[in-house]
Order: C-alpha cells, then structure tokens, then sequence
C-alpha cells in the first residue's frame, strides 16, 4: 500500500472535485456520506501503508514517493515528494480516522443546512490540504497544505457568513495566520540560502552549512509560524472567536488537526531544534506560559464552545512545553490523546448545542444529563480524561509530559502542575453546570452586557425541551469516547509496541531522556493523580448546585486578560489613525494634490502657448518669413566673418 | 547688349518681396495665391539667372521642378479655395481661422 501513498491525498480531493462539480445535485445525505466515505477510504489506505511501513526495515524507516518535479530553477529545484515514516505516519492515522468520524457526525450535525454539500466540500478539501502537510517531504509541500488548512477554517470558520461575528471571526482567523505564515515563510528563505535545499532530510544531512545563529533564527522563525497556527502567546486569540464556525469544525480543525499542525511541524525539525538549546527554551517557555494563560481564561468563560476553545490552547501548550524539553514523543503521545478527548468533548458540545436549539451559553444549561444520556456518558469519558484522572489516556499524556518537564525545567513543572489543577478545574466547572444541578434552560435569563453572549445570534428566551441526539452524531461519540479512555495504551511501557519504540527511528537521539528514579515516577504520578482529584471535586462543589456565584473570576479573566483590548489598542487603533490620516492627510493632499498639480501645469503652460495658434495665415506666414530671415541673417554673417 | 546678372537678382529679389509682402497684407484668398506664384516665379527667375551665371544647367532644371511643383500645388489650392467659396460667399483668409488654438 506505500506504492499507493499518493491516493491517500487524492481520495479526499477526488471527493472535494465532486463535490464541486456535483454536490448541489448529490442533496443533502448524499453529499455528506460521499465525503464521508472518500476520507474513509483514505483512513483504509493508511492503515495498509501502516503494515506496509511495519515491513520497511532498516533506520531510518521510511518511504520516499517521488510524484514529480514541482519547480525545477537552476538550484531551486522543489519535487512534489511524500515521505513517510513513522512519524507522519501517526499523524495520517489519527488525521484521517477521526476525520472519518467528525465526517460522520457531521451527516446529522448539519441536517436541513441551505450549504449542507458546500460544508462537506470545504471538510474535503481542509482533510486533503492536512496531509499534504503532513506527508511532504520539504518545507514548500508542507506550506503548501499549511496554507490550505489555513484557508479552509477561513471558509468553514465564517461558514455562517450572514452572521457579521462568524465572517470578522473568520477574518481574524486568516489574519492570525497570516502573520504567522511571515515566519515560516521566513524560515524556507533562511534555510535554502543557507542549505540550497529544503527537502528535509538533505537540512538535517546539512545542519553544519547552517551555523549555529542561524540554526536559532530558523527555529525562532519557525516558532513564529507555529504560533499562529497552534494559537500559542501571543498569536492565541484567534482561536477562541474560531468558535463561530460549526462546532463540527471547532473539533476537527480547531482542536484535534489544523492546529496541532504546529506541533507536528515542530517534531518534523527536531534536529533543528536539538541543535539550538536557546530555541528549544524559548518553544517551551511558550509553551508553558501559554498553557497556564489559556486554562486561567478557561476558568471564566461563559460559552461552553470558548471553553474548549481555551482548554484547546492550554493543552497545546503543554505539546509546546513538551517539544520544548525534547520531549517530542510526549508531545507526540498528548497530541493523540487530546484528538481524540478534544474531538470528543467538542462533539459532544456540539451534541448539547443539538439538543438545547442552538444554546451555547452554560448558565442556561444544566440537568441535562437526564435528557442527554449517551451524551452525558461519553462526555463524561472526555472530561475525565483531560482532567487527567487516573487510568485515563489524559493522566498518561500529561503525565508523560509533566514527567519530562520535570526533569529539563523544573520551574516549568511548576507552571504546568498548576495548569494541571486548572484544567481539572475548569472541566469539572464545565460538566457541572451543563449536565448536574437544576434544568436552567427553561429560565428567562437577563443579558448579560459584559460577556461576549449578549452579541450571540440566538434570542435568550425559553427553550424547548432537549433532546438527544440522532444515531449518527452518537455513534462517533462512543468510538471516539473508546479511543480516548484507552489511549494511554499507547505508551504504557516500553513494549515493543509503544509509541516511544515506534517513533524511535525518527527521533533516535535527539529525543530527550529523562533519567527518573522509580519512586520519583511514583512520585510525581501520584501528585498528578492528586492533583487531578482536588480539581475535579472543587469544580464539581463549586458549580453543581449553583450557576450564578459572586465572580470568583474578574472581568479580567473572563475578557481573557483583556489580550484583545490590549492588541486593539497598540496595533488595531494606531493602525486606524494611520488610515485616517492617509484618508484624510496623504490621499486628498499628496497624492490627488501631486495628481492635480501635474495637469494644472501642463493646463497653465498649454494655455501660454497656445495664443501663438491664431488660425490666421498672416501670421503663420509672418512667422515663417521672420524664420526664413533669420536663417539668411544668420548664413550671411557667418559668410561675413570667413 | 548684355545685361548685368545683378539686375536680374535684383528684379528677382524685388518680385519676391512683392510676393511675401503681399501674402502678408492681402485678406483675398485667390490674391495671396497669386503672390505665392510671384515668390515662386522670383526664385525661377533667380534660379535661371544663376545657371547663366555659373554655366551649370542645374539652375534651369530646377526651373522646371518648381514648375510642376507650383502647377500641382496650384491644382490643389484653388481646389481647396473652390470648396471654401461652394460654403460661404466672401471668404477672406481671416474668416478661415478654425485651427485656432
């Protein structure tokens, strides 16, 4: 099946072309199961190409597919290429099975939308573009599919454009994107001046043509571009308004692919970044700020979709403060575990959101754990497993990461247990006022002016009565609730089968290695385990019983330590004087005035000459006997003086 | 008898003044044309005067280039002047100004 690796791109797009051409005549199941079934097949091939790469021996493991020559100049010679190996391998498994089953949940998510086959088309498309990130085998192939997701939670993220929040979230979306594309893009300049080459394994062959500086300024570039893309500090906020779009996206795009692409992006380097210690500090400071700032926000948030949302970027941070500690399989191990926790606490948002007609705000919720029960149950798995609680894949994952931590940074392992409490935390916090406590739906309830609800699009009166959702949004709830309770499985020892074995010819000996005694693993298990508990029980004393308590969270936390004011007013107000004043000063003034100014000279000068056109022929004739005259005059004296 | 070359520059020298002079003052459209003639026949006569004086037969060739010339020219011109009297009646050379800038 590696002979076949292309088609595991192709299928999607096939899918994406015929949606195009077709969709509007597929109709509303039809398109959607299509779709569906491409990014399945696609799932198949993958798996076949997993056994196939199980046979490939040898260290490196991997598989080279050369489909053609992309841009051949002189020395810049791009190949469109595949490389497989185990890494890209992990991420085409879990990109497109759970592709697979937002696919499927999406049949019944957007039942009776006008845009049912376009949202199917864009879902293609963005699965297509993510493997092309995935699987290429330079930087350029992967840019290419790095703008392609990031063009299509553009389009998905304002998929309800009509509605003015959904298109400027869209928009910031890009924009955040944009900037962080400046330094990928950057990066690929850097390197192929320095390597004049951008296929990867010909960088790692090379690292020392680079230097060390530049090794840096490549990695820090590259940081920049990952920030965007994964929504660390300071390029987090996008992430939060992406919520817009349907939720069935927030849990493919925004939590369990697109933005784990930085991540991804990250352990695809990792010689780069093993190299240069400054780098990989600075990847994991960032990290580790990021995931402490997002769980405090977290801890606030109203709308049960920008909780995730929040959640989502902590826990990215801890993949960053993981990479950063050389931890790549950690990060690797929580990036699994988190698609498939984050899909499925998204998904089942989505199916709250389903049920309650559109009701995202959590103080309107409540009880529905009476009316909702598979959802209650396999969202419960998903919040038992971010929270960390012991035996679950999330205790593994983070468990792994927090354990590396502690042996590179330990001021680090500070920050990311406290995050750990958060978490917990704000899940529990979460879980509690939706599914425990009274049924609030049914309530009138005020607006409240300082939240970002009063502008949501859904009238705030009362609610009929929920629902659970049909079969095909609850099927991918159980598969996905299986996969994250039992993926700790994963890494569980160093069995031949683990991922640490299995990633092992990629990372080899760059991989950091943590030297723990056993008590200290011990140790810091049980702290975790603890942790995680006291989390747990607050949040759930806290706000089972009560929605509405004293603010035990500022405005600051909930304006999400005002990040958004703060970049309105350094770069968003000056920008607009800046418009204004070459609206108002440069456009009219300098350019119109420079515009204006040639053509009244050329007015004023035409309008002296032109006296001397008469139209009478005496004067031409004078004009040119006064000539004629001259000319003699002239002949003449010259004769004279010879 | 021969006569002095000079005087027949000189009568050519005056006819073309006559000419230039008149092409300036006169309004007439047919009498400016005519004046053109004389200025063109002033350099004829100026011409022919010439090859006599420098036994060049150059002088008086061209004599008859000009000749073609002016009767081609004049072809063209009284056209032109027939076609503006077919328009208005009485048209002086300062009624046609429509090329003013």
């Amino acid at each position: 099946m590696l002979s076949v690796t292309w088609l595991i791109i192709a299928l999607p797009l096939l899918g994406f072309a015929a949606l195009a051409t077709a969709g509007r005549r597929m109709g509303e199941p039809a398109a959607g199961i299509v779709a569906t079934v491409m990014v399945g097949l696609s799932f198949l091939i993958g798996v076949g190409a997993y056994f196939d790469l199980l046979t490939v021996g040898g260290s490196p493991r991997s598989y080279t597919q050369n489909l053609w020559t992309w841009i051949p100049v002189g020395a810049l010679q791009v190949h469109a290429r595949l490389y497989v190996d185990p890494l890209s391998m992990t991420m085409v498994l879990f990109v497109t099975g759970i592709s697979t089953l937002i696919h499927l949940y999406s049949i019944g998510y957007m039942k009776g939308d006008p845009d049912y086959p376009k949202f199917f088309l864009y879902m293609n498309l963005f699965v297509a573009s993510m493997l092309i990130l995935v699987l290429g085998s330079n930087m350029l192939v992967t840019f290419v599919g790095w703008e392609g997701v990031g063009a299509c939670s553009y389009w998905l993220v304002s998929f309800w454009f009509t509605r003015d929040s959904a298109a400027s979230a869209g928009k910031k979306a890009f924009i955040y994107n944009r900037i962080g594309d400046v330094g990928f893009l950057l990066a690929i300049f850097l390197t192929f001046e320095r390597v004049h080459s951008l296929e990867y394994q010909t960088i790692f062959a090379n690292l020392g043509k680079i230097g060390s500086t530049d090794i840096t300024a490549i990695c820090l570039l590259l940081l920049v571009g990952v920030m965007g893309k994964s929504a660390q500090i300071p390029l987090f906020p996008w992430l939060a308004d992406a919520m817009e779009g349907p939720t069935p996206v927030s849990a493919l795009i925004h939590a369990a692919t697109m933005v784990t692409a930085g991540v991804y992006l990250l352990c695809r380097v990792h010689p780069l970044l093993h190299a240069s210690s400054s780098a990989s500090l600075t990847v994991a400071i960032v990290g580790g700020a990021t995931a402490f700032v997002a769980a405090t926000i977290a801890c606030a948030q109203q709308d049960i979709k920008k909780v995730l949302a929040y959640s989502t970027v902590s826990q990215l941070g801890y993949m960053f403060l993981a990479i950063g500690c050389g931890a790549y399989v950690a990060a690797i191990f929580l990036m699994i575990a988190h698609a498939f926790f984050k899909g499925l606490l998204f998904l089942g948002a989505g199916s709250v959101i389903h049920g309650l007609h559109d009701e995202q705000d959590l103080k309107r919720m409540g009880n529905l754990r009476a009316y909702l029960p598979i959802t209650f149950i396999t969202f419960g798995i998903g919040w038992l497993c971010i929270a960390a609680v012991p035996p679950l894949s999330g205790f593994w994952a983070k468990g792994d990461v927090l354990d590396n931590t502690w042996a590179a940074h330990p001021g680090l392992w500070v920050v990311g247990i406290v995050t750990a409490l958060l978490t917990a935390y704000y899940m529990s916090r979460l879980t509690g006022l939706a599914f425990f406590g009274h049924d609030r739906w049914s309530n009138e309830v005020p607006i409240d002016a300082d939240t970002d609800m009063a502008d949501a699009h859904h009238a705030h009166g009362a609610i009929p009565e929920p629902h659970e959702s049909p079969w095909i949004m609850t099927i991918p709830l159980w598969i996905l609730a299986f996969f994250a309770a039992l993926a700790g499985l994963l890494d569980l020892s160093n069995n031949h089968f683990s991922l640490s074995n299995w990633m092992d010819p990629v990372f080899g000996a760059t991989l950091f290695q943590a030297h723990l005694s056993l008590a200290t693993e011990w140790a810091l298990a049980i702290t975790d385990s603890i942790i995680a508990i006291v989390g747990v029980v607050v949040g759930l004393r806290l706000w089972m019983s009560k929605a509405e308590r004293p603010p035990l969270e500022g405005a600051f936390l909930r304006r999400s330590w005002y990040i958004n004011e703060l970049y309105d007013t350094v770069f968003g107000r000056p920008s607009e004087r800046l418009a204004a004043f070459s609206a108002t000063v440069i456009d009219p003034k300098v350019i119109d005035g420079g515009v204006n100014g040639v053509a009244t000279l050329v007015r004023a000068s035409g309008s002296l000459i032109r006296r001397t056109q008469t139209g009478y022929v005496r004067n031409y004739v004078l004009g040119i006997v006064f000539g004629t005259v001259l000319v003699l005059a002239f002949m003449l004296t010259r004769l004279w003086w010879n | 008898m021969t006569i002095n070359p000079d005087w027949y520059l000189a009568l050519s020298v005056v006819l073309f003044a006559i000419g230039a002079l008149g092409v300036l003052v006169r309004r007439n459209v047919l009498v400016m044309f005519m004046c053109v003639e004389l200025m063109l026949n002033a350099a004829n006569l100026s011409f022919v005067t010439f090859a006599r004086m420098l036994h060049d037969i150059g002088g008086q060739v061209l004599v008859f280039f000009v000749l073609v010339v002016a009767a081609a020219e004049v072809v063209v011109g009284l056209g032109i002047v027939v076609a503006i009297f077919r328009r208005r009646t009485n048209a002086t050379a300062d009624d046609l100004h429509l090329m003013k800038g």
